[in-house]
């Protein structure tokens, strides 16, 4: 059951989009076409939940070693080397859904979710529901569901931009404010799922 | 001299990283909820251009082409942790407010990008002013929305009340009013610059 909250927590309590602002920079810049949000949620949720695995290992290292002040630099570090390799392997294992990902995996290192979220579980600060433990099973689940959650959240936006796009707007709102007016708009009904967990 | 000026200013009107080139858009959003903090947020990104900005163009002819991303975000990252590390010791309130925010300058795509596009161009002189105006640019915009978010959300700025706060709109301290408030200061920079 605390597994199942989690998921509605980060899905649509706590959207990390909409409530926390992580990963605004893809969520405005790929999401005009409903096809290459998919694509980019797809690659997020992928590198999103190796990162977070891999540098909440590191950080029991750091803890141990006593250098946590180097979690920044060595954090970074680490997401670039992990998608430059999950980069490598797709394109030897399958090319298909490297020919799927492949444009958006570059854009991932300077991703802030990625970063942010890696950080957040590896300090134990993630928004966990009620009675849920903190830990490497907790923090992995909650890893892919604020993927989800990311998944959703740019899906909705860009099928509403798709719409968006036939509209007469005025002149001075056009490209970045309508979007985020529409953004302001989504965060707004997403709001009403506060308190639910 | 007067391309010092230039570049100085560059920043801060005609290349604005919120309004005109609207890049690091998760802190403008997110640590905007009151004047203080988009300024202090402002100025910690600040620190970090100006020293990455001069450091990178003292290393450029040693970078080789290929790792030099890499090497930019080592540099970058560098920096941040020291600004972490004095923010922690020094300023904790603050520390405390913007939290998560300030290890995550390091993929601000500002910082990144003015090391690519002009540090790994230009003299170290220039490097900084560019470095000084990118800074200023964003600390002005997030000083105006927070500005602006805490007078409407709260009814004060920088903490002095201009008007009760029962009349306030409490929305524009939360997560929509960031990016609705927002969205009428670009149209209205837009509709601005048109004219």
């Amino acid at each position: 059951m605390v597994y199942f909250l989690i998921f509605i927590s980060a899905i649509f309590v706590n959207n990390i989009v909409l409530s926390q602002f992580l990963g605004i920079c893809p969520f405005l810049g790929v999401s005009k076409k409903i096809d290459t949000a998919l694509g980019m949620s797809a690659a997020v949720a992928f590198v999103l939940v190796l990162a977070t695995v891999v540098t909440y290992l590191l950080q029991m290292l750091l803890v141990a070693w006593g250098i946590e002040f180097l979690q920044t630099i060595l954090f970074i570090l680490i997401i670039a080397a992990l998608v430059q390799m999950i980069e490598i392997v797709l394109k030897k294992i399958s090319p298909s859904l490297y020919q799927a990902l492949g444009v958006f995996l570059p854009l991932i290192t300077t991703n802030c979710c990625i970063l942010g979220v890696a950080i957040l579980v590896a300090n134990g600060t993630e928004k966990l529901p009620m009675g849920a433990e903190h830990g490497m099973l907790t923090g992995t689940l909650f890893a892919f569901a604020t993927a989800l959650g990311f998944g959703l959240a740019l899906v909705l936006f860009a099928g509403m931009r798709e719409q968006l796009a036939l509209n007469k707007v005025p002149k001075a709102m056009q490209g970045t404010p309508i979007a985020l007016l529409t953004a302001g708009l989504l965060a707004m009904a997403f709001m009403g799922f506060s308190g639910v967990v | 001299m007067n391309e010092n000026l230039k570049t100085l200013t560059n920043g801060i009107l005609k290349e604005n990283p919120t309004f005109a080139l609207v890049l690091g858009m998760c802190p403008t959003l997110a640590t905007t909820t009151s004047a203080i903090n988009g300024m202090s947020m402002g100025l910690a990104t600040l620190f970090v251009l100006v020293c990455s900005n001069v450091v990178i163009s003292l290393l450029k002819n040693l970078i080789p082409d290929k790792v030099r991303i890499p090497a930019f975000i080592v540099v970058i990252a560098t920096f941040v942790t020291m600004v972490q590390l004095v923010m922690q010791a020094y300023l904790p309130a603050i520390y405390e407010v913007l939290g998560l925010f300030i290890p995550l300058i390091v993929v601000n795509c500002i910082v990144l990008g003015r090391a690519e596009a002009f540090a790994a161009k230009n003299t170290v002189g220039l490097s900084a002013l560019d470095g000084l105006g990118m800074g200023l640019g964003f600390t002005l915009s997030l000083t105006v929305i927070g500005a602006i978010r805490e007078l409407l959300g709260s009814g004060a700025i920088f903490g002095m009340h201009i008007f009760p706060d029962y009349y306030a709109m409490l929305i524009f301290v939360l997560a929509p009013g960031a990016f609705i408030a927002l969205a009428y200061l670009m149209a209205a920079v837009n509709k601005l610059q048109k004219k």
